[in-house]
């Protein structure tokens, strides 16, 4: 029981969650400003941004809700936080798993971008709806994507939790190669849940200010980004596990230390991505993924259904 | 169908390369030769012509008479924008443009410079003061 | 699916100045625009009559940041034309290298502004970086990296040394090559084409109906500039292309542009050494002679007018300022149809505005007429924003008179 709480609380609960999601903050601009032959911010500023904006005032618009308004960022941080206890992060096994907690921690990522939307749609502010309207398109663009790309190593492990799919691919050395195109698919749909360039439409400064945020300040603010820092850590951690599932034999340490290595160059990889690219409309970023990207992921299953007959 | 992505070359050399940026304000950047900053004012070449008073296009000099021969200016920073006119249309090249450019100030009151005259017998140079 | 306006402006991320769009969207579409303007007006026009014509280089020089140098020479080629006087060859080969060297840092400037609205930082942060390099020049040469301050009436006030000459040579050395490599990224990157392409379409008619000028002009293939067609300072003498271009798009503006910057290195290169010998000023009188003239640049952004009326003293009497972007802006609403709102920030930067080159004008309502002077004007202002807004300078400014001593 105490074990538990420790691991809700502190490791890999909130505690770890919150210094991970600086850490990859701070990783992600560094690098980004790195690329850009800037310097970039120095290693304390999202705790000092987290820090200043806990200090502003809390404006809620008049017409805004006030309940929901205040509500929706402790929604998004209680379904951000959730995911991590299914996710293993110290080697084979996860704080809690049972079959189908895949899925469960599909469906707690998507909660989010729905706070998200109901976030900019409170706020009754024009660029607040304009922006959560382009949220939810997004999230159907991307949704089938992730979801079949993120299906199809577990079929081909036979398994529907997170640690039983884990285990079977490090029984199986090198199976993880046959997941390389959902690794892709799965990393540029990533783009696209963390809302970064060139997808970052729902929050586009320069044409719908803010977006869903626009009306948000102080905490409420500060705690939205937290959400943001989060979710780029939990779902860095799903996708490392899942595409990644390799030297996990090795115990505790230094399992723990190959997770670190990997949710990093994910990150890595992702603030490449996003200096690279130019924003994309929203119906190009739609036809784009129905055009290119789902049919990647329906391959990607294909091949997995047609690789556990021939395994069998 | 293009690959996207054609500056990822570039960035990723820029990556290792040292940052384009300086670290203002532990690393000052140096001004060339010329350039238009803060002026200055020698009062023993002022014949109290009060040229640049007119030729200025801020009305930020005050040319004022201290004894005989003797002028003393104030220029207001504030004003001042930097154009170099006074300096040109002064005939004895009394008004000089210094390099300086950090003349930022939290109160408006420091803005306003004084050049005094210096008296021909006494010794040292000639004192910047602020206007308390 | 109901009708919303959007506003964008005066204050808006997208825009660097304040301007005003009310754009009427269905769901993403466009379907109306409406232009306001008058947020930058300063009363620059009154203020040059207050002022002597020397004084005047310098308040027409900050119309603008960014085509600072276009109205001063403009300005300074129509009191000349009005005094009579022949400016030096030497000095009009250092206004045209000057006027080169804005534009060079005008249109990566530009390119910067463009990827930034596109969402594309890494273009800004690198163009804004080599533009530091030109900026690095201008401030060798005049004194300061923006308002040059280089034209005086009868030529220029700084001459230039061999030593700058051989600077100037290696800086478009280094921007050539960067040059080249931003024209291979803006024809070659499929997320940037995917912007650009389509997007604010103005048909070759409507351009020249609407009075486009500049790039926005060229890039539906009408022909014009003013370098070749009317020839001032030295351009008479230079040998250069005009670079038009058939897209009729965005994407259009951005190949004139980048081109544009190759043929103003060569302009530079010819500039360098075909420099003539010589005095760089003739002496001007004080007092203009009565008379009128008007002088066209081309500046950045286009055709910029000028109109100088003198009547025998030292301050002129009627100064007015065209410039291009106020030309340019009939023409956005035109090609803001059948576009997305993710459009409307990259249209709106397509035409490189300056709003406060534009705002020169001022609309009368109503039918009564005062005659006052500045300081019953700047007094009836002051009343008037306490009564309708509730502002109150008396406690600031009563404070303000203690600390300097009651001066």
């Amino acid at each position: 029981m105490a074990q538990a709480i420790f691991g809700i609380l502190v490791f890999p609960g909130f505690l770890f969650l919150c210094v991970a999601g600086v850490f990859a903050e701070f990783f992600d601009r560094k690098f980004h400003a790195r690329l850009q032959n800037r310097k970039g911010p120095p290693w304390f500023q999202p705790v000092a941004d987290f820090v200043k904006l806990c200090a502003k005032e809390d404006i809620v618009p008049e017409e805004a809700d006030p309940f929901m308004f205040k509500a929706m960022p402790v929604f998004a941080l209680a379904a951000v936080a959730a995911p991590i206890f299914y996710i293993p992060v110290w080697g084979a096994d996860a704080l809690f798993s049972f079959e189908g907690d895949l899925i469960v921690v599909l469906y707690l990522l998507t909660i989010p971008t729905l706070t998200f939307f109901l976030a900019g749609w409170y706020s009754t502010s024009l660029f607040s709806m304009i922006g959560a309207v382009r949220c939810l398109t997004q999230l159907f663009a991307y949704e089938v994507p992730l979801f079949l790309a993120l299906l199809a190593p577990a079929l081909l492990a036979d398994s529907w939790s997170i640690t039983g799919l884990v285990r079977y691919y490090s029984d199986h050395p090198f199976y993880w190669l046959f997941n390389i195109i959902g690794f892709a698919v799965s990393l540029v749909v990533l783009l696209g849940k963390l809302e970064k360039v060139p997808f970052d439409i729902p929050e586009a400064e320069t044409e719908i200010v803010a977006g869903a945020f626009t009306e948000y300040s102080g905490r409420l603010l500060a705690f939205f980004r937290m959400v943001i820092d989060i979710e780029m850590v939990v779902a860095a951690s799903l996708i490392a596990a899942v595409f990644l599932p390799f030297g996990l034999g090795f115990g505790p340490i230094v399992g723990f230390a190959l997770y670190l290595l990997k949710v990093t160059f994910i990150i890595a990889v992702v603030s490449l991505l996003r200096t690279i690219f130019a924003r994309l409309r929203i119906d190009q970023m739609t036809d784009f993924c129905w055009r290119w990207i789902a049919p990647a992921a329906i391959l990607q299953l294909v091949i997995n259904i047609m690789l556990k007959g021939v395994i069998r | 169908m293009k690959i996207p992505g054609k500056m990822a070359k570039e960035v990723l050399k820029n990556s290792v390369k040292p940052p384009a940026t300086c670290n203002y304000p532990y690393e000052k950047a140096e001004m060339p030769e010329g350039f238009r900053g803060r002026m200055e004012f020698d009062s023993e070449k002022c014949i109290g012509c009060r040229i640049c008073m007119r030729d200025c296009p801020a009305s930020a000099i005050t040319i004022t008479k201290v004894g005989e021969k003797l002028f003393e200016a104030e220029f207001r920073l504030d004003l001042c924008i930097f154009c170099e006119q006074c300096a040109e249309s002064c005939p004895k090249g009394a008004i000089k443009a210094t390099k300086e450019y950090e003349l930022a100030a939290l109160d408006r009151v420091c803005h306003r410079i004084t050049f005094h005259a210096k008296v021909k017998d006494a010794s040292g140079d000639g004192d910047v003061t602020e206007a308390a | 699916m109901a009708k919303v306006t959007v506003p964008i402006g005066p204050q808006h991320p997208a825009l660097k100045e304040p301007a005003n769009f009310s754009i009427t969207l269905v769901g993403e579409k466009i379907i109306q625009t409406a232009t306001r303007l008058g947020y930058n007006h300063r009363g620059i026009e009154k203020a040059c009559e207050e002022r002597t014509y020397l004084q005047d280089i310098y308040l027409l020089e900050r119309v603008c940041g960014i085509c600072s140098h276009v109205h001063a020479t403009n300005f300074v080629q129509c009191v000349e034309e009005i005094a009579g006087l022949t400016v030096p060859l030497r000095a009009n080969y250092i206004r045209t290298l000057v006027g080169e060297l804005e534009r060079i840092h005008s249109h990566l400037l530009w390119l910067g502004v463009a990827g930034h609205e596109i969402g594309f930082d890494t273009l800004l942060m690198y163009t804004w970086r080599d533009r530091e390099a030109v900026m690095d020049i201008l401030a060798l040469l005049t004194g300061n990296r923006v308002n040059y301050s280089i034209n005086t009436i009868g030529g220029v006030r700084r001459d230039i040394t061999p030593e700058q000459i051989a600077e100037i040579r290696k800086m478009v050395d280094h921007c050539e090559e960067r040059t080249k490599y931003y024209i291979e990224v803006a024809t070659s990157e499929p997320t940037l084409a995917a912007r650009l392409s389509g997007v604010g379409y103005l048909s070759q008619d409507d351009a020249f109906n609407l009075s486009a000028v500049g790039p926005t002009l060229r890039a539906s293939g009408v022909d014009r500039d003013i370098r070749r067609d009317d020839p001032y300072c030295a351009y008479g003498e230079m040998r250069f292309n005009v670079i038009t271009d058939d897209h009729c798009d965005v994407y259009g503006r951005t190949l004139v542009r980048v081109k544009e910057l190759m043929e103003s290195y060569s302009i530079i290169r010819q500039c360098l050494k075909e420099i003539p010998d010589g005095p760089i000023v003739v002496k001007a009188p004080r007092k203009i002679p009565a008379g009128e003239a008007c002088g066209r640049y081309e500046a950045p952004r286009g055709e910029c007018f000028h109109y100088v009326r003198g009547n025998g003293t030292d301050k002129p009497e009627r100064v007015k300022v065209r410039a291009s972007t106020y030309a340019n802006l009939q023409a956005v609403s035109k090609m803001m149809e059948n576009n997305n709102l993710a459009d409307v920030p990259i249209i709106i930067a397509a035409i490189d505005p300056c709003f406060s080159c534009t705002d020169r004008c001022v609309e009368l309502k109503g039918d009564e007429r005062r005659h006052t002077d500045w300081g019953s004007l700047r007094r009836s202002g002051i009343e008037w924003y306490r009564k309708h807004r509730g502002i109150d300078f008396t406690s600031v400014s009563k404070r303000l008179q203690e600390m300097r001593g009651g001066s």
